[in-house]
């Protein structure tokens, strides 16, 4: 129940994020949901994609600095409390969230939740006992 | 310093090299003495400099008046090209060899029958104790040439009795296959290509065992202590590093004991200063400054006082391998390359060993100098290797912090410190340099 995502190290210089954006359009590939975060000197471009093997290739080949991270999507409520249900979840089986980012679903007006967890696998078992929606590729990308 | 030799400690000349430090100082003064009236005597461009400097032989009365005489630069060598300094009958010339200058026409250096005898013992002497021993057989993968790497090791291999393999330079496959083939013992090669054959072996596209190395000796590159750990650690081997220059004789002005302690510096046959570069100066015994060198027995060639460029340090005290003469360390950088940040000098080879023990860290940076607020500051771009991870603000500010903490360990100064993409800098060839210095002088 794991999304592969791509990390992309990104010089704070006009016109590199743009190029990033253009080798994926280039291949086709369309950007589920990206997050940037940046340093005053450098920053990481995150993005999720269907085909994250091309994606990976192509970028590398075109010379950026790419690499892949196991995360975990969830869908919450879009309501108070639903993203603190799930804070208290990983915070009960010891895991910690490295990062997260939200975004809202294509389908439907729910929000998913991008994380990622120190222990990938012990938060996707510990969010599933409790019942919450972890999103698989195919309901991500459909 | 190293109190244990590292392999056997052995003299190819015991005579010269263990000789008491007065005998040694007592034999340089005379030499100088005799050297001075000579060149005087007969090197138009050396009778010119002194009468210039105001000085006569006579005035050299001991080893300190050395600083009473003019220095001979790269430059003088070019003015006076192809044979000014010549200071023999040009039919007595035995050899010629030639440095490549960076601009247009080489320099020329010469040597006389005697000179050639002369160099053969001073790589013998490295080589020998290094553990190069008669019946071994010596690959050397230096160019055979004008360049005085190729042929003058290759007599000093010939010399000690052992087997000389003329590689020459270049196709890394076609040295490998001879290495493999005819299993040398001893490899004779630049830095880079001793490197890449340890990381060969490393990745498991060469079989260590398809090789009978025994040891390397390197040269003719800068290069420094971080690679020779990993190329030892990597091949199994010994190597021993070595210092010379074309206008001083070659390979075996200076070459490392068994007990590694600084280079070893033939004083019986040559003088060596280490000056500030600004001031000229003398720096005080241990301080990092250019190296300068007279040549005491050279017939052909002779040269007062040569400015190197090299950048090393001089270590005066008692080695206990027996040898009596000074040591040099290994070469940190050239003047050329030097800067002068808030009054350090600083070596762009210097954060290149740094960036050698941060593994997340590429070989390839470039060093901006700019000074905004009437204060020197200086950022160094270096690319992330290829496979570094890069998804973690924190773990990058972590690489940063290191190569900064590394920089600032060896050359004193806090840098700013970029990380780039990899492939984004400029590549850099041979002598071109990777500092942009963008300092405007204003009052
Ligand atoms: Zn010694």
């Amino acid at each position: 129940m794991k999304i592969q995502q791509l990390a992309i190290f990104l010089q704070n210089k006009p016109g590199h994020l743009s190029g990033i954006c253009k080798t994926l359009a280039d291949n086709d590939i369309n950007i589920v949901t990206l997050s940037l975060a940046d340093t005053q000197q450098f920053g990481i471009l995150r993005v999720i994609v269907k085909e994250w093997e091309l994606a990976a290739q192509k970028l590398e080949e075109a010379g950026y600095l790419v690499q892949l991270r196991e995360v975990v999507a969830v869908e919450v409520d879009d309501e108070p409390g639903g993203m603190h249900k799930i804070v208290e979840i990983i915070g009960a089986a010891n895991v910690n969230i490295e990062y997260v980012y939200a975004f809202t679903f294509h389908k439907s007006s729910r929000a998913v939740l991008v994380f990622r967890f120190d222990d990938p696998d012990k938060a996707a078992d510990a969010l599933r006992e409790a019942n919450i929606n972890v999103l698989a590729e195919i309901e991500l990308f459909g | 310093m190293n109190k244990k030799p590292l392999i056997e400690n052995v003299f190819w000349q015991r005579e010269e090299e263990c000789m008491p430090k007065d005998q040694l100082r007592a034999l340089q003064l005379q030499k100088l003495r005799a050297l001075v009236a000579r060149v005087y005597a007969s090197v138009p461009a050396y009778t010119r400099a002194f009468d210039v400097a105001g000085v006569k032989p006579e005035n050299i009365k001991s080893l300190d008046d050395i600083r009473k005489l003019p220095f001979t630069t790269k430059s003088d060598l070019r003015e006076n090209y192809p044979l000014g300094y010549l200071a023999i009958p040009r039919r007595e010339v035995v050899r010629f060899h030639g440095s490549s200058g960076s601009t247009g026409k080489p320099t020329f250096v010469a040597y006389s029958k005697s000179d050639m005898d002369n160099w053969a013992n001073l790589c013998a002497r490295f080589l020998y104790s290094g553990g190069l021993r008669p019946g071994m057989t010596a690959q050397v993968s230096f160019g055979y040439g004008l360049f005085t790497g190729g042929f003058g090791l290759h007599q000093g291999i010939e010399r000690i009795g052992a087997a000389v393999l003329p590689a020459s330079s270049g196709n890394t496959a076609r040295q490998l296959m001879l290495l493999q083939d005819l299993r040398a013992d001893y490899l004779i090669c630049t830095p880079s290509y001793a490197l890449h054959l340890a990381d060969g072996i490393q990745s498991g596209i060469i079989d260590r065992s398809s090789l009978n190395l025994k040891g390397m000796f390197l040269g003719s590159e800068p290069w420094t202590e971080n690679m020779r750990t990993r190329m030892e650690e990597g091949l199994g081997i010994y190597i021993e590093n070595n210092y010379g220059l074309s206008e001083i004789m070659g390979p075996g002005v200076s070459g490392e004991c068994a007990f590694r302690n600084g280079m070893h510096i033939a004083e019986d046959h040559f003088i060596v200063e280490c000056i500030n570069p600004e001031t000229l100066e003398p720096v005080a015994e241990g301080e990092t400054g250019e190296l300068v060198f007279t040549t005491l027995n050279k017939e052909a060639f002779p040269l007062i006082r040569y400015r190197t460029r090299d950048i090393s340090r001089l270590k005066y005290s008692h080695c206990p391998c027996g040898r009596t003469s000074v040591r040099m360390s290994r070469i940190t950088g050239r003047t050329d390359d030097m800067l002068i940040i808030r009054g350090v000098n600083v070596y762009p080879s210097q954060i290149e060993s740094a960036l050698l023990a941060i593994p997340e860290a590429s070989p390839h940076y470039m060093i901006e100098v700019s000074r905004p607020k009437h204060m020197d500051e200086v950022t160094v771009h270096i690319e992330l290797k290829p496979n570094s991870m890069v998804d973690s603000i924190s773990e990058l500010n972590v690489i940063r912090d290191r190569i900064c903490a590394g920089i600032a360990n060896i050359t004193g100064l806090r840098m700013k410190i970029h990380l780039e993409p990899p492939n984004t800098l400029e590549r850099f060839e041979g002598k071109s340099r990777r500092v942009k210095d963008v300092r405007t002088l204003k009052d």
